[in-house]
């Protein structure tokens, strides 16, 4: 991982000085998520008057959070919770929108902004879509202002959606802690009152069994590791080529290693193989291995494009065929089924010179985990996907330097995100807390100006 | 055959990539590669914390600072470090003894669980110094003042300084195991053909078995090395007919030990997980194949009264009367392929009404072996031979093959250095 030695030094006292004198851009150190940490510290505001208000007040209240909804002039604020889920038109935005604009200056570092309101595409009101969209847009704008390592995301409820919903809190708990430190910009939209929160919020994994692909080295690696730390048991997979790593990246995480190739045409089977000996169940599932093989497409021969989309989509095509064929992900009426979070790429959002094969296999992601929704809910399971930004890993260390500070400071953020802040979003969209999310592809890119 | 208390059940093995000496691995000790063996068994079978019954190995060529090398390399893995570990040596049949005894110990309700395996390095040989110097340096080391020290190293001469590197020759004949094998050839009259036939066999054999993915979950790499590295998928009968003999060429025209039929020095090491069956169920691991018996042998090759590497003939024949068995009920056969000529000579002989007769004494010949059911994933002459590394790659092998064929039975022959040899039986499950 290559260090990123201008936001060390942008953080020294004398960097704070010289990049603010100079206008340059002043990454902050991010608060990410420890066990053993508060949520958030300090307080947390909330602002809207509804009935919803109350209950997700209530929610924070029941964690221990410093809620409030008034606080002084000087007071220093966390968080902010701003409700708009009644917005009728967007004259009615003014009142929440000034209210937080008003804390804006009272922000600790690493502070939260979430909006919460109703699904705009659930509408057929004008006025009540144009105020919803309305929300959306302030939001994205209010996290490109947010400084000092603050983030703005929305949560997006279902129109008949119950405020109480497992999945609401699930969502607003992520949002506010440190596993969302590189999530900026982004929408996590709620559909059902499936999930369960877990008793111990420190082990929302426990007793569930996850299968990484690739999870030999970089986010892959980071994944095995954050969903063993949050209690799951992990199977580790990665090429036969990679069994020295992986065997190391297992024996970290008191997991399972298989070797594999995920491109056989049994590799789901093998998988599901796997599980069933060893650990008589499965519950996760993590897509991450991916390939790049970038040309310009006027030079990509058929090796370089089949090779892409064949480990990158067409092998989670067919694993996800051979799972949903599987016994192991049958589940009970009433109990959370089997989650799957698939790697897709802002390449695949935006486009990418040089990675036309990249970017066709993670759109190619999107499509499937946004089409595979209806199977995995009637097992009342998930699946969704995460789009990183520019990650500091070994592949972008690999990147020419002026190239790589570009990437890094291309976000609202300013700075590259890490392998951890992936495997963290992974862990929460894999979570019981997140039944309710499924479909959606979240991005980890600290608000990427590409595709936004 | 033989009943026992409880069976020991073959759960599983890694190894690592075998490497030809001094090459991918030239700059590992035996420790690394035995612990990266251990490491990536631990791995995939999720043995993190676990506390076994013992681990139980070794290494034909050790430094003497390794004394305690598997229990070394054993700490050096996530297993639970009250895991007793233990070296072993029975130069190449060290891997097979290993594992042979800590099955037996299963059986016998010693332990519930082992790890045998071994591990050699030709790269890493540990280099000594003339006795003459050591008798010097010893002295030194007995002096009681300093005068008497430097009395004693005033002994050193220049010739003393040359250092010794092991060799693979005998002790007691000064012959190295190729010369000796030579002279068995010679005397079974294994023709050149059938040593290159075997030797390509071997090759390809073990280059479909990689091709299918058949070491997927038996081969993990190791310094970048993902197979063996001494494997030629491309070999063939007519590149093997050019070359030259190596070893018997007093022998002329009857030469026919090529360094193709002859296995290369090599790097690697090796690992095989047992258990009885509880444990294996307790712990929800795979039960592949049980270990049902094994027997050593050795013989008289000093005086030139048998060939060095045919005691796995006599071994076989104790141990087939003793399970009341014949070749016939085996499904498969590895028998370790040292040069090619030693497996050809061991089925002669087992062949020959006059050896099993007359030197075996038994009533009639143990029979020829179906040349289909004999080392179906290559052997040694592709693989590479790491000398205490080749049991456990057998019986890993070998245990795999039977997979899924309750009852069918797998027969193994490791022929040593010294006169020796081992001979085990595996059962499917």
């Amino acid at each position: 991982m290559a260090q990123d030695s201008y936001t060390e030094f942008a953080n020294t006292g004398f960097g704070k000085k010289l990049t603010s004198a100079l206008g340059l851009p002043q990454p902050a150190k991010l608060r990410r998520y420890r066990p053993e940490d508060p949520i958030i510290h300090g307080p947390v505001m909330v602002i809207g008057s509804t009935e919803a208000s109350d209950t997700l007040a209530r929610h924070l209240l029941g964690w221990g959070l410093d809620v409030r909804r008034h606080i002084g002039p000087k007071d220093r604020v966390a968080a902010v919770v701003a409700m708009f889920d009644s917005v009728a038109t967007p004259a009615q935005l003014s009142e929440t929108v000034l209210g937080v604009g008003g804390l804006l200056k009272q922000l600790k570092s690493s502070a939260r902004v979430i909006t919460v309101f109703r699904d705009p595409e659930h509408t057929e009101d004008p006025a009540v879509r144009a105020a919803r969209k309305g929300v959306e847009g302030l939001t994205r704008s209010l996290a490109h202002e947010m400084r000092a390592g603050g983030t703005a995301n929305g949560i997006v409820l279902h129109e008949e959606l119950d405020m109480a919903a497992p999945s609401v809190a699930g969502a607003l708990r992520f949002l506010l802690s440190g596993r969302s430190a590189f999530v900026s910009g982004q929408f996590i939209t709620v559909d059902s009152v499936n999930g369960t929160l877990p008793t111990d919020w420190a082990a929302p994994l426990a007793g569930q069994v996850a299968v990484v692909t690739g999870a030999a080295r970089g986010i892959g690696a980071a994944i095995a590791r954050t969903l063993h730390r949050d209690g799951a048991r992990v199977i580790a997979v990665d090429v036969p080529a990679a069994g020295e790593q992986l065997a190391r990246v297992a024996n970290e995480v008191s997991g399972t290693a298989l070797q594999l190739d995920i491109t056989r045409d049994d590799a789901g089977e093998r998988i599901l193989d796997h599980a069933e000996q060893y650990y008589g169940r499965l519950d996760i599932v993590v897509h991450n291995a991916g390939i790049t093989r970038d040309k310009l497409l006027a030079n990509m021969d058929s090796s370089r494009w089949d090779s892409v989309i064949a480990v990158n989509i067409e092998s989670q095509l067919r694993m996800n065929r051979a799972l949903l064929n599987s016994e192991l992900f049958n589940r009970p009426e009433g109990t959370v089924g089997p989650r799957v979070v698939s790697l897709a790429s802002t390449s695949g959002i935006a486009g990418n010179r040089g990675q036309s094969n990249y970017a066709a296999s993670k759109a190619g992601v999107m499509g499937m985990v946004s089409a595979s929704s209806a199977q995995l809910q009637a097992r009342h399971g998930t699946v969704n996907a995460v789009a990183p930004g520019f990650i500091e890993t070994e592949m972008t260390a690999k990147m020419p330097l002026a190239t790589r500070e570009v990437a890094r400071r291309l976000n609202s953020l300013n700075q590259g995100g890490r392998p951890e802040d992936v495997a963290e979003t992974i862990a929460y969209l894999a979570s019981p807390a997140a039944a309710g999310t499924s479909g959606l592809t979240l991005r980890v890119c600290g608000q990427n100006l590409v595709g936004a | 055959m033989a009943e026992t208390p409880r069976d020991a059940v073959i759960i599983g093995g890694n190894r690592i990539p075998f490497a030809r000496a001094h090459g991918a691995y030239a700059k590992a000790s035996n420790q690394a590669m035995l612990t990266s063996a251990l490491n990536g068994l631990v791995a995939r079978y999720g043995l993190q914390g676990e506390q076994l019954g013992a681990v139980s190995g070794g290494a034909v060529l050790k430094h003497s600072k390794n004394f305690n090398l598997v229990r070394e390399s054993a700490l050096g893995t996530p297993l639970d470090p009250r895991t007793p570990a233990y070296d072993v040596q029975m130069a190449c049949a060290t891997g097979t003894e290993a594992i042979g005894s800590l099955a037996n110990k299963i059986k016998l309700g010693q332990i519930d669980s082992a790890i045998g395996g071994g591990v050699d390095s030709i790269s890493d040989a540990p280099i000594v110094v003339s006795d003459e110097l050591r008798a010097i340096l010893m002295e030194a080391t007995r002096a009681k003042s300093a005068g008497q020290r430097l009395k004693a190293l005033a002994k050193i001469r220049p010739g003393h300084l040359a250092p010794q590197a092991p060799g693979t020759g005998e002790p007691r004949t000064g012959l190295s195991m190729g010369e000796h094998m030579a002279i068995t050839a010679d005397k079974w009259g294994i023709s050149r053909q059938e040593q290159d036939e075997l030797a390509v066999a071997s090759h390809k054999n073990l280059a479909a078995a990689y091709e299918s993915g058949f070491f997927d979950d038996l081969v993990s790499p190791f310094k970048g090395l993902n197979a063996d590295n001494n494997l030629r998928a491309d070999s063939s009968m007519e590149k093997l007919t050019k070359l030259s003999p190596v070893f018997g060429k007093d022998l002329g025209e009857n030469a026919t030990m090529t360094a193709a039929n002859s296995t290369p020095l090599t790097d690697g090491a090796s690992a095989v997980l047992l258990g009885s069956e509880e444990w294996a169920d307790a712990h929800d691991l795979p039960k592949l194949a049980n270990f049902v018996d094994y027997e050593q042998g050795a013989v008289d090759f000093v005086d030139g009264a048998e060939g060095l590497l045919m005691a796995p003939t006599y071994a076989a024949a104790r141990m087939l009367k003793r399970n009341g068995l014949t070749f016939e009920d085996f499904e498969y056969f590895e028998i370790h392929e040292a040069f090619a000529s030693t497996v050809l000579a061991q089925m002669k002989a087992w062949e020959s009404a006059d050896f099993c007769r007359d030197v075996l004494g038994l009533d009639q010949p143990l029979g020829s072996i179906d040349r289909s059911k004999l080392n179906v994933h290559g052997s040694s002459l592709a693989a590479g031979h790491p000398f205490a590394a080749t049991g456990g790659r057998i019986v890993a092998t070998l245990a795999k093959l039977l997979h899924g064929k309750p009852g069918k039975l797998g027969f193994i022959s490791v022929c040593a250095a010294g006169g020796q040899g081992i001979t085990a039986i595996i059962e499917g499950r």
